[in-house]
């Protein structure tokens, strides 16, 4: 379906051609082919080595007046831990190392995709599902060991009429399931539905004819903002992610309503 | 005048899904709205609840990510 998709735009290239995983070596048919890393593996790489070289090479020196990586390693480190104190109180501070970890690494995975020609790993489910489900089963094996079955009241609305209760048990299980898959797609839609905005700008910026003169400077404008908002999004969804992630976290060590 | 009554129904599907993201934007709208009321009200108060913000900018606009994904789903995987 997607080959007549491509037949049937009016676009030189389609928008969704660079969320394609291509192997970085070899050509179809080649036995290397399928041994050899993709451009997601690369690229999830690099957002490590960003990772590492934001928070470990800048601060290892431990300056008293920091340098400009130091500060902005500082100015990161602040802004989640108060984070994660705001939301989840003092006993969430304890699991401060993976939410801090999973912010960074979304932000450097977000920001390496907004290199032009680079490939944005976060806009692939399967790499925002696993840290999705990480922090879905993070937090319930967690809720569990610190709470016991009495994190089961997390499910049990005790300030609503009794009567209501049941329905209530229902409705928050469904959405304490869904959670995971909502956590992980709401990145993963974002950054894929703004980097195809991007490229549907940039087809728009290539067409000829007598009203090119007209689309072109537009749409090469449209690309200008839209690149503006992206690097925007690109911040606010690590956010959310993180908040999010420390919002399922309160509810694991706090059930009660 | 070609192709097939599938096609016809996976495009308009999909176009039709594409309204779900204009939802989401009116939702957003009245978060972030509501929000900078209630904030110039009390602008004292308002630093405070940026994070209440971005959570519900968040919820809202997700239900508009998952039509877009439905959209998606219809145009290329169906």
């Amino acid at each position: 379906m997607a080959d007549e998709a491509h037949s049937g735009g009016g676009l030189e290239f389609h928008p969704m051609d660079q969320f394609i995983v291509k192997p970085l070596f070899g050509e179809i048919g080649d036995p290397v082919h399928m041994y050899t890393i993709t451009n997601v593996t690369l690229w999830l790489a690099l957002a490590v080595l960003a990772t590492i070289g934001l928070l470990v090479l800048t601060t290892s020196k431990r300056a008293v007046v920091p340098s400009r990586g130091q500060s902005v390693a500082e100015l990161a480190y602040g802004f989640v831990y108060k984070m994660v104190e705001d939301v989840t109180g003092k006993d969430g501070i304890k699991y401060f190392p993976y939410i801090m970890t999973l912010f960074i690494f979304i932000l450097c995975a977000n920001f390496l995709g907004l290199i032009p020609m680079a490939f944005t790993t976060t806009s692939h489910i399967a790499v925002t599902a696993v840290m999705g489900f990480g922090v879905f089963f993070a937090v319930t094996i967690l809720g569990f060991v610190k709470n016991g079955v009495s994190f089961l009241s997390l499910f049990w609305v005790s300030s609503a009429p009794l009567a209501l209760r049941p329905i209530l048990a229902l409705i928050e299980l469904i959405s304490y399931f869904v959670r995971p898959v909502s956590h992980s797609i709401r990145l993963a839609g974002n950054m894929m539905a703004g980097h195809a905005v991007l490229k549907v700008f940039a087809g728009f910026a290539q067409v000829t004819g007598g009203m090119a003169l007209i689309i072109v400077p537009v749409s090469i404008l449209g690309v200008v903002a839209v690149y503006a908002l992206e690097v925007l999004v690109s911040f606010i969804q690590a956010y959310v992610f993180t908040i999010l992630t420390c919002v399922y976290l309160k509810d694991a060590l706090h059930p009660h309503h | 005048m070609e192709g097939d009554i599938a096609q016809l129904g996976q495009f308009i599907g999909a176009g039709l899904a594409a309204i779900g993201s204009g939802a989401a934007a009116i939702g957003v709208g009245h978060v972030a709205g509501n929000f900078l009321a209630g904030a110039l009200r009390n602008p004292s108060a308002a630093a405070g609840q940026t994070a209440t913000l971005f959570i519900g900018i968040a919820f809202a606009e997700a239900l508009g990510i998952f039509s877009f994904l439905v959209a998606l789903l219809l145009m290329f995987a169906v």
